[in-house]
């Protein structure tokens, strides 16, 4: 029986500061998180358990680390909701807490930009008068620089990677339908390839490989890293590095939800083969296909639309649902996935209030008939950048939500309340709680640790190899019964 | 079957949409409403994008990531 999909997603923003050419963004992103965080920047992010070079595949390590961002001095903090704040590269990068379900995910996504959005306000208030960052929530500068929004899914370790590779191509090829965040044009070496004016993902141009290590360069479609900052020998951290940085909360919810479902069939061995033929060249096709009707080719010679690739996953998750896993959050990504499928088959200019690459082409056409805009106008590149700007007060996204236009999930209160607090039923829940509760007395953290310090002469780690242990129902009597951390380390020693 | 869909079914009715030679979807007259509607959107819109778009666009440039 497959395991439960514990989920989390890793933003690097995109930023920039107006007018100003002797910008170093990688300071910036410091002191952007360092303002944000305060006092908790004290406490030591722990890379003892993290290997980001090993792979699923088995090899060694191919290469030595790289200096870590703290070994520079850059700013990387836990934040009490269980987040990871950190600069990756040249980046501010927020990683959710790890989330039980799909729509917990959306409200921590969200939570990620009101925090980025909170980070720039303070910010500004301390840089001198006219310095102005900006910050995007997007995946392309459109001059051919690509930066990440990741996904973390919790997969058993007795999976075989072969089938993960297998069967979760095709689904990331055609589920760019829905995860597409929209872009211009197109970039890198596709550009020459030229006469696409819009295409759904703000990925797909710069993916080169269909397996593999890499995340900078020859991006491949399955990332191979493994490093599931939980017990090895029963889990996997399946990386995911292919898809685009969604502002629609319906389209987070389907990114995310409809890929633990598929997770699940996976594990559970209940899907046909439905290989492609050319991975990659699907994955360019799909992408610049606006009508969503170009076939790809599969293994066995059948030719598919991406809508019908993602009708076959579904008609099997139905059915696996029904009979193997039935629960209200499966039966709700069932009904939005298919409400989405229909949609995309009759119109899919129908999704403007659900999905983000429809949002903003409406918005381009809506500018192209209004003001009679050719395709390369510079003010057409403004709105695709613009869309992604985290400010509620500037984002185009924001404003189209302010005013109504897109579908809401979750609700501001839950996204406000995500800012400080944990998601209850992960180990989110225990790690959050505990930089609340005793921040003085915690000298480093990880995903799967805490290392207290309460005084005496070594320091205590705390292991937490079960994403699914440490929740509000395990840990909170304990907590209520621990005033100050050697209570609670001694408890837990006890 | 939700609602939902069968009012997006109702919609397309309504509306349509065809392609031009290079497969993009043009969007056509979908009635007054939904031009106004659009107008009110692009209103808004104008009055908090960016000024001067080139320069804006081009000082954008992202080095180095994942």
């Amino acid at each position: 029986m497959a395991i439960s999909k514990v989920i989390g997603t890793e933003t690097e923003y995109g930023i920039s500061a107006v007018g100003a050419p002797e910008f170093n963004p990688v300071l910036s992103s410091s002191l952007l998180i360092s303002t944000y965080a305060g006092s908790l920047r004290r406490i030591r992010w722990d890379y003892e358990q993290e290997s980001p070079l090993r792979d699923a595949r088995g090899f060694e390590p191919v290469q030595m680390r790289e200096p870590s961002e703290e070994d520079l001095g850059l700013a990387n903090v836990i934040l009490p909701n269980g987040a990871r704040y950190y600069v990756d590269h040249a980046h501010p990068e927020y990683s959710t807490p790890e989330c039980a379900s799909p729509r917990e995910l959306v409200i921590h996504d969200k939570a990620g930009e009101r925090i980025l959005e909170r980070s720039l306000e303070e910010l500004h208030r301390v840089l001198p008068a006219g310095h102005r960052l900006a910050i995007y929530k997007n995946n392309s500068d459109g001059k051919g620089n690509s930066y990440g929004t990741h996904e973390n899914y919790l997969v058993d370790r007795k999976s075989p990677f072969g089938n993960i590779v297998r069967d979760l191509t095709p689904f990331f090829v055609s589920r760019q339908v829905f995860t597409g965040a929209g872009k211009l044009g197109a970039e890198g070496a596709w550009e020459e390839r030229g006469r696409h004016r819009y295409q759904l993902t703000q990925r797909a141009d710069f993916f080169e490989a269909e397996v593999g290590l890499e995340t900078t360069l020859k991006r491949p479609i399955i990332n191979t890293r493994d490093e599931p900052h939980a017990d090895p020998d029963k889990y996997r951290r399946l990386h995911v590095i292919v898809g685009d940085a969604n502002m629609c909360e319906v389209a987070t919810y389907l990114k995310v939800g409809t890929t633990a479902l598929v997770l699940k069939l996976i594990e559970d061995e209940y899907l046909p083969d439905l290989s492609l033929a050319n991975p990659v060249a699907s994955l360019h096709d799909v992408s610049r296909d606006i009508t969503c009707t170009t076939q790809v080719r599969l293994a066995d010679g059948r030719r598919l639309s991406a809508v019908q690739l993602q009708w076959e996953y579904l008609e099997r998750a139905k059915k696996y649902v029904e009979q193997e896993d039935p629960s209200p959050d499966n039966d709700e990504v069932l009904r939005r996935w298919e409400a989405t499928l229909t949609a995309l088959e009759d119109d899919p200019l129908s999704l403007h209030r659900e999905l983000d690459w429809v949002a903003k082409l409406r918005l381009l056409e809506g500018y192209r008939e209004r003001d009679g805009l050719d395709w390369s106008d510079h003010k057409l590149r403004l709105v695709d950048l613009q869309y992604h700007d985290i400010r509620l007060e500037k984002g185009l996204y924001y404003r189209l939500a302010a005013a109504g236009k897109v579908e809401r999930l979750v609700t501001d209160a839950e996204i406000d309340r995500a800012i400080m607090e944990p998601p209850e039923d992960t180990r989110a829940f225990f790690r959050g709680r505990c930089i609340s509760m005793y921040p003085d007395a915690i000298a480093a953290a990880s995903w799967d640790s805490l290392i207290f310090d309460v005084g005496k002469e070594a320091l205590q780690r705390v292991p937490m190899r079960e994403p699914l242990k440490g929740t509000r129902e395990h840990v909170e009597a304990l907590l209520e019964r621990s005033p100050d951390p050697a209570t609670l380390v001694g408890l837990l020693q006890g | 079957m939700p609602q939902e869909q069968e009012q997006k079914k109702t919609q397309k009715k309504a509306g349509g949409g065809s392609e031009d030679d290079a497969g993009q979807v043009q969007s056509t007259s979908k009635g007054e409403k939904l031009k106004e509607e659009m107008d009110e959107i692009l209103d808004e819109i104008d009055s908090v994008l960016e000024e001067n778009a080139e320069e804006f666009i081009k000082s954008y440039v992202q080095k180095g990531g994942e």
